[in-house]
């Protein structure tokens, strides 16, 4: 039983590490009001790069950091448009994801059906092989320990440093941010550009650690996955990782439910609970006890324009 | 010689793009005018799989007939009323025949080619022709008839784990081919099925892979189109078989053989009947004795024995003297469904909505 329990939480580990890297970059662009709905396009950036970088390079490493820069190279992009020149951010966003699963698909074509030496596991000697404890604390790649600190950097950074709490200012009210002298736009660049960094490792992680290959849009709807998961923490990170470990463990529970001979319930039915799961969040939180606390950052989503 | 690729997306936004490079084809003019094949994919060729065989099979057109030819093809189109308008578009862009590759096709086709009596239509693995629409299909069944072999011989546990995407028939009938003839060799087999709700999702079908081997399974078949249920094999050190093309770069050890899909001769006689008028609508459902479905070499830890096991299979189903669903078969009730010295008529095998005995779905 305990051998079980420790298997389908290490299958939930890997569901739920892209989620949470995808949707911690954006929590942050969020939080600087900018919405950015290229994420699955981003995350294809950031996978293809990665891949291949390290095939070419035989470095997981470079590869990684590959990834990483292809996302914020897409984030740029979305940048320039938006903040420079004030275009519409649902717009250019969806953009953005359609422009990233075409350019991933014409520079992946040709590293389709290579293969590529998995992440390796940091195995720690001796502590991997405890009962239960070992196999889910130790003995993962980087990219998991890196997703957990991402995690508890951006909870600090946003609720104690001075940095994050200008970010924050500037997402509730750009003009007075900007009236008290902070500039908006390079504070939203950088905001930005981080959101496209964590991406592309979220895309990183998918195509060198959980299926350690490159396809056509492998990421099959991930990235719309982590948008939701962002208003279903109400913008907060500790529940984002609440989110991403409670999404990815639904769906991998139901995938194990089926293998143990079902559990009664359609599988069909089980795949829509994370999304039941965020409509009942926003539902609950806009009209029940909570009222009003829905915490969506005030200027989520509109262009700035400095007057003078 | 001529490729236009286009993605849904392009006729989705109605973009520039995507319909400009339809017609540039269409004015590139030869002095006699070239036979146009259109393709409607749902996957991405870049699949490795399903629409990767077809697409294969396309580029084998397209270096038989030369400059005679000019194919173009659209990926990505999910099935529904954007395939309506995929391939309404094809045929009035004065494309001669137009290949659909998926289930789903089949309505929008139908209905498209009521509209155009002139441009011949192919729908794979439907079952409604009409004067202008053919039908085809390949008898994967067989195919996994000699998977399920070679399972029943190699597993341990004698748990075969299935990756399955929707319960179509086709599918159905693939994993009763594989338990039927597992538990001819090892009549405790049990073949437990996982679905993910997709044809494409590498993620979601590595999970599923994962739930499956911890769970008890050493050896995996997939009726998904990517190559992570094998890969992922690969990883946790036990057997699998690829799905649509040969995926031993991805399974070096894994791979036990894989089901190939071979539409080459077919799309390339079909291609040839619109050349020389003689198109006539068909429903053919071709298998190994036609080479339309076919084999990848063993992987090495198919042994001697077992690869003669799988030959002898292979070869009986091949000739005839060997039918995959031959009686007796029973469902998962115990009762018998298909008497002794009785097989399944072909209607019967393409509307299969019934798991036979040992399957866990």
């Amino acid at each position: 039983m305990i051998e079980t329990t420790a298997l389908v939480l290490l299958t939930v580990i890997s569901a739920a590490t892209p989620l949470l890297f995808a949707a911690m970059g954006e929590l942050v662009v969020e939080k600087s009001g900018v919405l950015n709905l290229g994420i699955e396009g981003m995350m294809l950036a950031g996978a293809v790069a990665a891949f291949a970088v390290t095939v070419s390079y035989d470095s997981a490493i470079l590869g990684v950091l590959a990834g990483a820069l292809a996302g914020a190279a897409l984030a740029f992009v979305f940048g320039v448009l938006t903040l420079t020149l004030a275009a519409n951010q649902v717009a250019t966003g969806l953009a953005l994801t359609i422009f990233g699963v075409g350019l991933t698909a014409l520079i992946g074509a040709s590293y389709v059906g290579v293969p590529v030496q998995p992440l390796p596991k940091l195995d720690v000697p001796g502590l991997s092989d405890l009962p239960l404890i070992g196999s889910l604390l130790f003995g993962h790649d980087a990219l998991v320990y890196l997703s957990i600190a991402a995690t508890l950097g951006v909870a600090w950074f946003l609720k104690h440093s001075r940095a994050g709490m200008i970010l924050r200012a500037v997402g509730e009210s750009d003009i007075s941010a900007h009236s008290i002298g902070y500039d908006v736009i390079s504070v939203r660049y950088r905001a930005v550009l981080f959101g496209g960094a964590m991406s592309g490792l979220g895309g990183a992680f998918l195509s060198l650690s959980s299926t350690p290959m490159w396809v056509e849009g492998m990421t099959a709807g991930r990235g719309w996955i982590a948008l939701a998961l962002v208003v279903f923490a109400s913008w907060r990170p500790g529940r984002v990782l609440l989110g991403a470990y409670l999404f990815g463990g639904v769906t991998i529970l139901q995938l194990y439910a089926q293998g143990a001979g079902g559990i009664g319930i359609p599988a069909q039915v089980m795949s829509m609970l994370p999304y039941l799961a965020t409509i009942l969040v926003l539902t609950v939180i806009a009209a029940g006890p909570w009222k009003g606390r829905l915490d969506a950052p005030a200027c989520l989503g509109k262009p700035f324009r400095p007057s003078t | 010689m001529m490729t236009a690729r286009v993605t849904r997306r392009g006729f989705v936004l109605g973009s520039a793009a995507g319909l400009s490079a339809l017609s540039l084809a269409g004015r590139h003019a030869f002095a006699a005018a070239p036979t146009k094949v259109g393709f409607v994919y749902v996957g991405p060729v870049g699949d490795f799989g399903w629409t990767h065989g077809h697409d294969v099979a396309r580029q084998a057109i397209e270096a038989k007939f030369g400059d005679k030819v000019e194919t173009s093809f659209v990926e990505n189109v999910s099935e529904g009323p954007d395939s309506e308008r995929v391939i309404r578009k094809l045929a009035s862009s004065g494309t001669d025949l137009i290949f659909t590759t998926s289930f789903g096709f089949m309505n929008p086709t139908l209905r498209v080619a009521k509209l155009f009596p002139k441009v011949k239509f192919e729908h794979a693995t439907g079952y409604q022709t009409a004067p202008n629409v053919s039908v085809y299909n390949a008898r994967f069944h067989q195919g996994r008839a000699i998977c399920g072999t070679i399972a029943g011989h190699m597993s341990k546990s004698g748990v075969i784990g299935y990756i399955g995407s929707f319960p179509i028939p086709e599918v159905v009938s693939g994993i009763n081919a594989t338990a039927l003839w597992a538990r001819k060799i090892r009549p405790d087999a049990k073949v437990k099925v996982i679905w993910v709700n997709s044809w494409y999702d590498p993620g979601k079908e590595s999970d599923g892979t994962k739930a499956l081997i911890d769970q008890g399974a050493d050896i995996i078949c997939q009726h998904t189109d990517s190559p992570a249920p094998i890969q992922t094999a690969e990883a946790r050190g036990v057997h699998g078989f690829g799905q649509a093309s040969d995926m031993k770069a991805y399974a070096p050890n894994a791979q036990l053989t894989s089901i190939l899909d071979e539409w080459s001769g077919y799309y390339i006689q079909r291609t040839q009947d619109v050349m020389d008028k003689s198109w006539q609508t068909q429903s053919i459902w071709w298998g190994l004795k036609e080479g339309m479905v076919a084999m990848a070499p063993y992987g090495p830890a198919v042994s001697d024995a077992v690869r003669k096991a799988a030959d002898t299979v292979q070869a009986g189903l091949t000739d005839g003297s060997l039918h995959t669903f031959a009686g007796p078969i029973k469902n998962q009730a115990g009762e018998v469904k298909v008497a002794a010295g009785e097989s399944m008529s072909d209607g019967d095998m393409a509307g299969m909505d019934w798991y036979v005995e040992g399957v866990e779905a």
